[in-house]
């Protein structure tokens, strides 16, 4: 790539809030208290000191093991489900289908997934569960599974998004796909690419992406007399479990109860799962009438739980020779495997996203979620967007190139400002960083990089690359999402006299009880000490929505600030009606409680004035705001080994404002590792269906020597409806750093690479392939 | 339950093995644990990881031995194996993470004879042997024809791997290391490649060129080692080598990596190692 235009824009001043981690001192000057400083995380000590208990921690007297019979077909009538009459079964509980006395439905979008496939039924991938087994023993549980037989009728299956494009089994309604959508702005996007003087087009792969986090999927069920449910888990949405629960065993509102354990870590990876999890140790617990707990094994766990969606993007763009984008035409598939779960979400951001942070007159998006039958893929950071994002950031440097500016000057020329449309169009309002993120990638290219990054082995002969990637991403659920789903918090006096925030937004790693223990101290006035959070559970906090979308802190992190501001005035009146004299806000509570007890407040979000959208046609405003964020990497392509070292890699992320400027850089760090696994190790194998390689020795991921010495610039384009300005974060770090290492190894290698993972043995077979030629 | 045993004496332990010939020995563990999560056990264990007399390295005019229990963690401590024998100690420094390096044994990777153990290329290019004892007999048998198959050796049901005996490398020697694993560290390896070449007067006297992970066990490239031997080290005579060892080599597919980039890189890494000589 070039970037001979460097020169021409070293001018520009990188403005102020461009920030390393370095110079966060001078700036952190607010007069807030608690905010904007790294205040140590309010779970720190307890997850150091091993204080902390997750799922498998948790002491349950009597509590069974729960193991789980799986199809191991990947296609078939399930005939019949039979026990191995030379096996003890006294001491073992077995549960199939037959005992569900609700609904056979793991309820999400759709009702088409049975928590346990059914006599008769269709087995629709191979490790789909069909029967339970709990014992007190684990080993006799294990032993008690492999018992259990299964007679099967085996049906052609569907392996490749290919395959079912082609209805080569017909696997749903008559084509095969879940949800379509598609999005058109201008004129007929055929002639208008005619019109173009250059068109550029590309087919981008992008392969399965195992969440790996650190806990494996947990869950323990316990009945009580009054005859509710009661389930801790390792998952990411109280709520999404207790609609699930309230379906499956059709049980009233206050009869589920849903409590998240301390949680090892998510990624999307325990937004969906969680509820399947749950189902099958409520109905074990059911019939067993004790606890039953449930703790996946790291070969079962990488398995049967879902992943992020393989998406091959097919991306036409038209180019004019002044460097101008004239239109963009986008097939977007995704492989939603056996059941609908979240891929018509998934593939609506994909969709909305793969248009890119330009200005683009004449648009047409396809996109379709398919179905195969591999086991389903879901949520996981970026949901939908990383995919699209790699597709139209090789194009968009393709482009580049086609027209002759350099990497910058490009994107420059073409990418999206305030006031400008998107693809949807909304005109973008507030909050753009675009200009920003560029100029302060630019500038750290000019310093010095820092010492300690990863470096190719000593004697190795390389080619050097370098690649730029730019983009966006939308904060907060699409369009109307937030206004149909009413996002609720609350922050209280307790009984004690004490501040508690109560919310079902989970702490999974990520920091949330930290950033709103900042949050509701700063709006109460009083010590981050005096603020407590409850660990969320459907009986103590009211639902704040899922934990998922970069959404926490922007959106239930505003409804928390509201609460708390709302709670310090009724303080306030307090003090004046009963005469207090103390303006101590904490001080006031512990006399409120004294003489009243508990008082809460309880907000409900609301979509910021003027948001409008429209799913019909899926015009409006897509998102309430986006997050803007620019990444360039150096990379060395060992030519005897193929493999690719990220020599340096600059990350700058509008993030609108840093709460806490420690946590957003590990939000940014992380995502960028993540996703320079996803570029370059992380490949999910399946034969027949199934993952071939399900463990942490063959499913890697990066470790701390992959990782190049971090460059991370936070920049903040404040939010105006956010909390101090802060939007979304989580996500976005996930989105653009495989496309620039595509870049950058294009670059290098002098031809284009156009998928992920970017293992050694793709980059052989393509040099291989071109030499030949 | 299968029975564990623990002897506290290399004379316990060879009594111990002549008694229980189908028990397995356990040095370190670091493979034998795996197999156990996947639920395969052995039917008894004679555990010969502390054994004091198959611990340490020995240096002599004439050859380093090595106690067969000795862990990583003591080799790469050791400045005799850093100076003598610089491409075992890399070998054993990209093993695994620091508690695999604290376990592991060398005589544990011998007696495993994985086609992936880390440490075997080494030993085949160094022309190590293996020594062997039961309660009656002590022998010795070079590596390279200990290790006959998939996990195969030609140790006896009685006998034990007690040390490992590496030649001192003749003056002039050049020896070479290249690990690919699935990343930089903490991997299991798609190809490896060991070599020691002596340079007398400009042309090479003795070459040694192993591989490891494509085949069904660690292979020296004896064709490619026969043409390098008496040559002057040229940019063509990297080429032929590779040559050779593009037709000779004949990996497979697995989860890890596939067949063709396994040769490719077979063949570049060899190359590599002799264009270092130019």
């Amino acid at each position: 790539m070039d970037f001979g235009g460097f020169g021409q824009f070293m001018s520009v001043q990188v403005p102020e809030f461009v920030a390393d981690g370095v110079r966060w001192a001078a700036m952190t000057n607010s007069t807030i208290r608690d905010l904007d400083k790294a205040v140590p995380r309010v779970d720190g000590a307890d997850k150091v000191t091993g204080k902390a208990l997750y799922v498998d921690d948790l002491k349950v007297d009597g509590a069974l093991y729960g193991r789980t019979v799986r199809s191991h077909v990947p296609h078939a009538k399930l005939k019949r489900i039979s026990l191995d009459p030379d096996f003890d079964w006294s001491d073992v509980v077995v549960v199939t289908a037959d005992d569900i006395t609700g609904k056979n439905v793991v309820l999400l979008i759709e009702e088409d997934q049975p928590a346990l496939v059914p006599e008769g039924g269709i087995i629709r991938h191979v490790d789909e569960p069909v029967a339970l087994v709990a014992a007190s023993d684990p080993r006799r549980a294990q032993a008690a599974m492999e018992h259990v037989r299964l007679e099967v009728e085996e049906l052609p299956a569907v392996f490749t998004i290919e395959e079912s494009v082609a209805k080569k089994v017909l696997l749903r309604g008559d084509d095969n796909v879940y949800k379509r959508f598609e999005i058109l702005r201008g004129d007929d996007v055929e002639q208008a690419l005619a019109s173009a003087d250059y068109v550029i087009e590309g087919t981008y792969r992008t392969g399965a992406q195992e969440q790996m986090y650190i806990e494996p999927q947990g869950m323990i069920a316990e009945w009580t007399d009054a005859g509710a449910v009661r389930l801790v888990g390792s998952l990411q949405c109280p709520y999404y479990v207790h609609k699930a629960m309230r379906e499956l065993l059709q049980l009233d509102e206050d009869k589920v109860i849903v409590t998240q354990a301390v949680t090892g870590g998510g990624f999307g990876g325990k937004e969906e799962y969680p509820s399947m999890l749950a189902a099958h140790v409520a109905l074990l617990a059911k019939k067993a009438k004790r606890p039953v707990r449930m703790v996946y094994d790291r070969v079962e766990d990488v398995r049967a739980t879902t992943k992020r969606h393989p998406a091959p993007t097919r991306h036409r763009i038209g180019v004019n020779k002044d460097g101008t984008i004239v239109a963009v035409d986008v097939d977007v598939l995704i492989d939603g495997g056996a059941y609908l779960t979240l891929s018509p979400v998934v593939l609506s951001r994909g969709v909305l996203h793969s248009v890119g942070p330009y200005n683009v007159p004449h648009v047409r998006v396809v996109g379709r979620a398919m179905a195969t039958n591999l086991p389903p893929h879901g949520a996981f950071r970026g949901f939908g967007a990383p995919q699209t994002t790699f597709a139209y950031e090789r194009q968009i440097e393709k482009a580049a190139q086609r027209v002759g500016m350099s990497s910058l000057e490009f994107r420059r020329k073409n990418m999206l400002r305030e006031g400008d449309v998107t693809c949807t169009g909304q005109t973008l309002k507030y909050s753009v960083g675009s200009a920003q993120v560029l100029d302060a990638v630019e500038q750290q290219i000019g310093q010095a990089p820092p010492k300690g990054s990863a470096a190719p082995p000593q004697f190795a002969s390389v080619k050097r690359g370098k690649g730029l990637a730019f983009y966006y991403h939308g904060a907060g659920f699409t369009g109307s999402g937030e206004d149909r789903l009413k996002g609720r918090a609350s922050v209280a006096v307790n009984a004690g006299g004490k501040f508690e925030v109560r919310s079902t937004s989970t702490d999974i790693g990520q920091g949330t009880f930290t950033i709103f223990a900042q949050l509701a101290s700063a709006a109460l006035d009083v010590d981050i000490k005096d603020v407590e959070m409850i660990q969320p559970s459907t009986e103590k906090a009211p639902d704040s929505g899922p934990t998922v979308a970069s959404r926490t802190t922007m959106v239930v992190g505003s409804v928390v600030q509201k609460a708390g501001a709302q709670l310090k005035q009724r303080l306030l009146a307090f003090a004046e009606e009963s005469g207090v004299q103390s303006g101590d806000v904490a001080e006031l509570a512990k006399r409120y409680a004294e003489k009243h007890g508990e008082l809460e407040e309880t907000v409900t979000y609301h979509s910021p004035p003027g948001v409008k959208w429209d799913d019909a046609t899926y015009r409006g405003d897509a998102y309430p705001c986006y997050g803007w964020a620019a990444c360039y990497v150096e990379v060395a392509v060992d030519d005897d080994t193929h493999e690719v070292t990220v020599e340096r890699c600059i990350h700058a992320v509008d993030v609108g404002h840093a709460i806490h400027p420690v946590l957003v850089k590990g939000q940014i760090e992380g995502g960028t590792l993540q996703a320079l696994g996803w570029a370059l190790w992380e490949s999910v194998v399946y034969r027949n269906g199934r993952v071939a390689n399900p463990t942490m020795t063959d499913c890697i991921i990066p470790t701390s020597i992959e990782a190049p010495e971090m460059e991370t610039l936070v920049v903040e384009v404040p939010y105006p409806h956010g909390p101090h300005g802060a939007k979304g974060v989580g996500e976005i770090p996930m989105d653009g750093p495989a496309a620039a290492v595509a870049n950058a190894v294009a670059d290098a290698l002098g031809q284009p690479f156009d998928e992920v993972p970017l293992l050694p043995e793709v980059i052989c077979r393509q040099v291989s392939a071109t030499a030949a030629e | 339950m299968s029975e564990f045993l623990s002897p506290r004496t290399l004379a316990e332990a060879l009594k111990l093995r002549s008694a229980h010939p189908d028990f397995t020995v356990l040095s370190g563990g670091t493979d034998l644990m795996v197999r156990a999560t996947e639920r395969d056990y052995p039917v008894g264990t004679i555990d010969v990881f502390s054994l004091k007399e198959m611990r340490g390295v020995c240096e002599s005019d004439a050859a380093l031995s090595i106690g067969a229990s000795t862990p990583y963690a003591d080799l790469l401590r050791s400045d005799v194996v850093l100076t003598m024998l610089p491409n075992l100690h890399a070998a054993i420094r990209e093993i695994g993470a620091v508690q695999i390096q604290e376990r592991g044994t060398i005589g544990g990777n011998i007696g495993t004879s994985s086609p992936v153990g880390d440490t075997l290329p080494c030993l085949l290019a160094l022309d190590a042997e293996v020594e062997l004892r039961s309660q009656n007999n002590t022998r010795r048998v070079a590596y390279s024809d200990f290790c006959t198959g998939y996990r195969k050796t030609q140790l006896g049901a009685d006998e034990l791997i007690t040390a490992i005996h590496i030649p001192r490398p003749a003056k002039g020697t050049r020896l070479f290391w290249r690990k690919i694993g699935t990343r930089r560290a903490q991997a299991i390896s798609k190809v490896m490649g060991a070599a020691s070449f002596r340079i007398e007067e400009g042309v090479v006297s003795h070459a040694r060129i192993a591989l490891g992970a494509v085949a069904d066990r660690p292979r020296r490239v004896e064709a490619a080692e026969q043409r390098i031997q008496g040559e002057k080290p040229s940019e063509r005579l990297a080429t032929e080598v590779a040559a050779i060892v593009r037709s000779d080599v004949k990996p497979i597919d697995d989860v890890r990596s596939t067949a063709s980039y396994r040769l490719d890189v077979a063949v570049n890494i060899v190359r590599r190692f002799v264009l270092e000589l130019v």
